[in-house]
């Protein structure tokens, strides 16, 4: 279901992707809590026009600055921009970040970054072969892999419509790191069915896995409660400039804890007995 | 021993200056204790010094990173390495005149593109400084003029730079090129220029009326050479002789050479980030992961009890050589790399929780404590081995440790990959090793 409204929303309202794979200009101003909500996209249209830049979108990510994305608009032009806004708006501005991004190297950034997670992916499927020697662990892992993957993106977009979070190479950071601790989880269920194996040998892999997961249960929602509480502090009380980094951190934490026992163990029992 | 340990590690993770001051009977104390600074000689006579301070990375301390991609389309494709090199290195001292504390220069190879990105922490004028890198520097030579009246007249003379303050007309386009040439008496090294045709006519000119005079050769504003001119030269070769050894005399001919830079630059992604967000963030930040630790530490305490106070002194102990290696890498802290370190603490209790989770199972098995504790330790070390490699391999990947080019090479994941895998490294001492200690002596025995 959950990966239903995911899709649903991927397909419905897609990304805002952010500069750094799109390329294009993004500015953070200071400006006084009076201004917050002020400015409108008029406003900042009419300042592009001294520049030929193209408005994409803006926003105030607290209550003491604004962000501007635009087209072309390269570093020497954005004094203009800010003396034209400033003097429409009678804001006072100060340029607190200013990131521009050339469409080449947002191309690029998404062929690395998607080769990243492939390599990724691929390298703790080789790992948990290696680990186990046995592919149908492996390829349980790589579902429930691809089981998280699918709800973290789709879950994202849908904190990208309603709350204006960006796909950017921060969330694809978060992401690949969401992948281990779901792999951590597994890991550690597939070492005591592993374990249950050697000193149960004549039990049917469900009972084993049944136990398993029963006796590592606590184990995974402990270790997972405790991250939570690092990141839920992070997405209530860090900065926000890491604010939906952290999002993403904590919604990979938390269908990471589900999908191993409830994908991976399933999907690898299926392919022990579709075996036999 | 343990204690000189730890007396170390909090040492180093002391803030730089802390004053100390009181009073202790008859004894007055008016000192301050810091974070440590080494400092020491190598066999040459160098100095090198190491302090242990948090290093901050441009996006929490403001400062301003380029990205220029040079255009090679015009060079042979034997060529191209060394003229990238020689524009990082002109690029770098560039930089150096604008005065910034630690600049970072790295060629970055995608393909058959070649990027150099440039971190200059601390610089907020982004248009002065991108000016500096992209121009075209200039190689002019100039002769002895009027002296500026605001310097005193004693410095004045004394320093070619001061004296020679007149332009000759004569500029770099006029150099043909210059090169490395030996004495052919003492074998010393000198450096030869030849000029074209008008570049000679000129330099005709201007060595007649110097004969005994200075005149000096400027790269932007940097005094290169200062020769003094011995006789009047219409050939349109010059040689300079000085104390050059090989070395310095190969770095003048290539920085003549190479007063333009070798190949046309363009930028192609900027980033300039004032000091006051990044430091508003990092306070955030810091306030939360504190505020995460207190939940983690109570959480232990109340659902694994004497155990779990256990694992929050080595959750400490493991915050403190976190931070420690930070400062003595030194690792540079980004926003993302400070999330990764808050992350890793959550992460840290892993290893403790599967431990004790084992120990309980035994427990319960009814083995007495003592064995308990071992058979648990024994069975969590494989899972734990397990999981954290993986963590490590998917770090590695971020990181990318080998710059290949088919992987990001962004400096805001490095630095989360990097704070990660220490974390997981030290997670694994602590976790482990330290516990173990910890439960020898407090655990076993009642």
């Amino acid at each position: 279901m959950v990966i239903g409204t995911g899709i649903y929303s991927m397909v419905r309202w897609g990304y805002r992707v952010s500069i750094d794979f799109t390329g294009g200009t993004e500015v953070t101003y200071g400006i006084g809590e009076e201004f917050v909500d002020t400015i409108s996209k008029e406003d900042i249209e009419a300042g592009l026009k001294s520049v030929n830049a193209t408005y994409q979108s803006h926003e105030y990510p607290d209550d003491t600055s604004l962000v501007v994305r635009v087209s072309d608009m390269d570093e020497q032009s954005e004094p203009q921009f800010r003396e034209a806004l400033a003097k429409r708006t009678s804001a006072q501005l100060s340029l607190l970040r200013l990131n521009v991004v050339g469409p080449v190297i947002g191309q690029e950034a998404i062929q690395k970054t998607l080769i990243a997670v492939g390599l990724g992916i691929m390298a703790i499927l080789g790992y948990i072969f290696f680990a186990f020697k046995r592919a149908s662990f492996a390829f349980a892992a790589v579902v429930a892999l691809l089981h998280d993957l699918l709800v973290v993106l789709g879950m994202y977009s849908l904190v990208g419509h309603f709350f204006g979070a960006q796909l950017d190479t921060l969330f694809v950071t978060g992401l690949l790191t969401t992948l281990t601790f779901s792999t951590h989880d597994t890991i550690v269920i597939f070492d005591k069915i592993r374990e249950y194996r050697k000193s149960h040998p004549h039990e049917s892999i469900e009972t084993l896995s049944d136990m398993a997961v029963s006796a590592t249960m606590a184990r995974s929602i402990n270790n997972s409660l405790t991250i939570v509480f690092m990141l839920v502090a992070l997405v209530l009380l860090g900065g926000s400039s890491i604010r939906f980094f952290a999002v993403a951190l904590l919604m990979g934490t938390l269908t990471g804890v589900y999908s191993s026992p409830f994908v991976a163990a399933p999907v690898m029992m299926w392919i022990e007995k579709w075996r036999k | 021993m343990v204690a000189l340990a730890l007396g170390g590690l909090i040492w180093i993770n002391l803030p730089s200056r802390i004053p100390l001051q009181f009073t202790l009977g008859d004894i007055a104390v008016d000192t301050s204790i810091g974070s440590p600074v080494l400092s020491w000689q190598d066999g040459s006579g160098q100095q090198f010094t190491k302090k242990f301070e948090t290093k901050f990375g441009l996006d929490l301390q403001g400062g301003s990173h380029f990205v220029f991609e040079a255009d090679t389309s015009k060079l042979n494709a034997s060529d191209v390495e060394d003229a990238i090199s020689s524009t990082r290195n002109i690029i770098e001292r560039r930089v150096n005149l604008f005065g910034v504390a630690e600049p970072s220069i790295q060629v970055l190879r995608s393909g058959q593109t070649y990027r150099i990105s440039v971190d200059l922490p601390g610089v907020k004028d982004h248009q002065e400084a991108i000016n500096l890198i992209g121009q075209t520097a200039q190689l002019v030579f100039k002769e002895e003029g009027e002296l500026d009246p605001s310097i005193p007249i004693s410095i004045a003379t004394q320093s070619a730079i001061f004296r020679l303050t007149k332009d000759t007309g004569l500029t770099g386009k006029d150099v043909r090129k210059a090169q490395v040439t030996f004495n052919s008496e003492n074998a010393e090294p000198s450096v030869q220029l030849s000029f074209n045709d008008e570049g000679a006519s000129k330099f005709a000119d201007i060595t007649k009326r110097n004969v005994g005079k200075l005149v000096g050769i400027f790269l932007d504003a940097d005094l290169l050479t200062a020769p003094v001119v011995q006789t009047e030269i219409l050939d349109g070769t010059a040689i300079i002789t000085g104390q050059f050894t090989v070395e310095s005399a190969k770095s003048l001919a290539v920085s003549i050479n190479s007063g333009a830079l070798p190949v046309p630059i363009q930028l192609v992604q900027s980033e300039t980030v004032g000091p006051s967000l990044g430091a508003r963030d990092v306070s955030l930040s810091l306030f939360a992961g504190v505020v995460g630790l207190v939940c983690v530490i109570l959480f232990m305490i109340i659902y694994y009890g004497r155990l779990g106070l256990i694992a929050s002194v080595g959750l400490l102990l493991y915050g403190l050589i976190t931070h420690g290696l930070f400062r003595a890498i030194p690792v540079v802290l980004t926003l993302p790399g400070i999330a990764g370190f808050i992350l890793s603490i959550g992460m840290a209790v892993d290893s403790n929780i599967l431990i004790f989770e084992r120990i309980k199972e035994e427990l319960r098995l009814g083995k007495p404590h003592q064995t308990a504790v071992r058979i648990g330790f024994g069975k969590a070390m494989d899972a734990i081995k397990d999981a954290n490699v993986t963590t490590l391999i998917v770090a590695f990947i971020l990181f990318n440790p080998l710059n290949w080019e088919f992987l990001p090479q962004f400096g805001l994941v490095k630095g989360f990959a990097l704070t990660l895998a220490i974390g997981v490294i030290t997670s694994l001492f602590t976790g482990v090793f330290i516990t173990r200690r910890l439960l020898k002596v407090f655990y076993t025995r009642s």
